[in-house]
């Protein structure tokens, strides 16, 4: 069954506030081999002047995945997850993300067309503090595969 | 950096343990990077490394030709084609190379990056902007 197209537009209720924690971020940049003392070492982030350690480009996904637990989930959607495939992935930054943020992620589905018998979805999740300032937006399009 | 530079090529290598360690740090536990029965059913050619996995190591690249890890403003890639990790101690190896295309007025640097494993390209419109003034 392809994505219905009528869920272009909505927008998700946010996930429950995320703690990024100092001990994630070391891990995370610890498994992709990033060694910059600033994600691994308080007084170096502090020197740079960050309250605390910082997160490498990438490690929003690890909040934005889990939330998008919400649309994969979606029965009204469609989604076959076992058919999608991840297409394209994009950041936008406005301040790197630092151990003790709380950040409160929320998607939107910014679009959803068919070519080829596949499905294609564009979803963006801003994640804000929750006094509402932005600090990344992140977007993910998904191929879902036609049956078959 | 100057505009139409190529910056150095970062090679990185990539095994299973890497796969196992970047799932517990991501908490993405798609048995395709890990599972080689579940993979193969699912017609992939083997244990696959998680797009995301790959991205974060252009993201690692990025960082070290920027000379500073918080420099990414923006990040994009397409995932075009898998990397597969076969089970040995070697594993395999992605090489990151990117060309300089703009420096803005406002110090920003707008990147081309390109991703290849055993020759053949794994991200497309692969692209960065850096600040380049500290």
């Amino acid at each position: 069954m392809p994505l219905d197209p009528s869920y272009e537009g909505r927008v998700y209720p946010p996930y429950p506030p995320y703690l990024v924690g100092r001990e994630k971020l070391r891990e995370f940049a610890t498994a992709i081999g990033a060694t910059d003392p600033i994600h691994h070492d308080v007084a170096a982030a502090q020197a740079r002047g960050y309250a605390d350690v910082v997160a490498p480009p990438t490690f929003p996904i690890v909040l934005s995945d889990a939330a998008s637990k919400v649309i994969i989930n979606d029965p009204g959607l469609g989604m076959d997850y076992s058919r999608v495939v991840h297409g394209d992935q994009r950041f936008a930054y406005d301040r790197p993300v630092v151990a003790g943020d709380v950040l409160i992620c929320q998607h939107t589905i910014e679009s959803i067309t068919t070519r080829g018998g596949h499905d294609f979805i564009t979803t963006r999740a801003d994640l804000t503090t929750p006094d509402g300032e932005r600090i990344v937006r992140t977007w993910t399009k998904l191929v879902q595969r036609g049956e078959g | 950096m100057q505009v139409g530079e190529q910056l150095p090529a970062r090679s990185y290598r990539v095994t299973r343990l890497d796969l196992i360690r970047y799932a517990g740090a991501s908490c993405d536990f798609n048995p395709i990077h890990w599972n080689e029965r579940f993979a193969e059913k699912v017609g992939l050619p083997g244990v696959i490394a998680h797009g995301m996995f790959t991205m974060a190591l252009a993201g690692r690249a990025v960082c070290e030709w920027a000379g500073a890890a918080d420099a990414v403003v923006d990040f994009t890639v397409r995932f075009t084609r898998p990397v597969v990790v076969p089970d040995d101690d070697s594993g395999t190896e992605v090489v990151f190379a990117a060309a300089v295309k703009q420096i803005g007025e406002d110090g920003l640097a707008h990147l081309e990056l390109s991703a290849t494993c055993n020759g053949e390209k794994v991200l497309a419109q692969a692209r960065a902007v850096v600040r380049t003034n500290g």
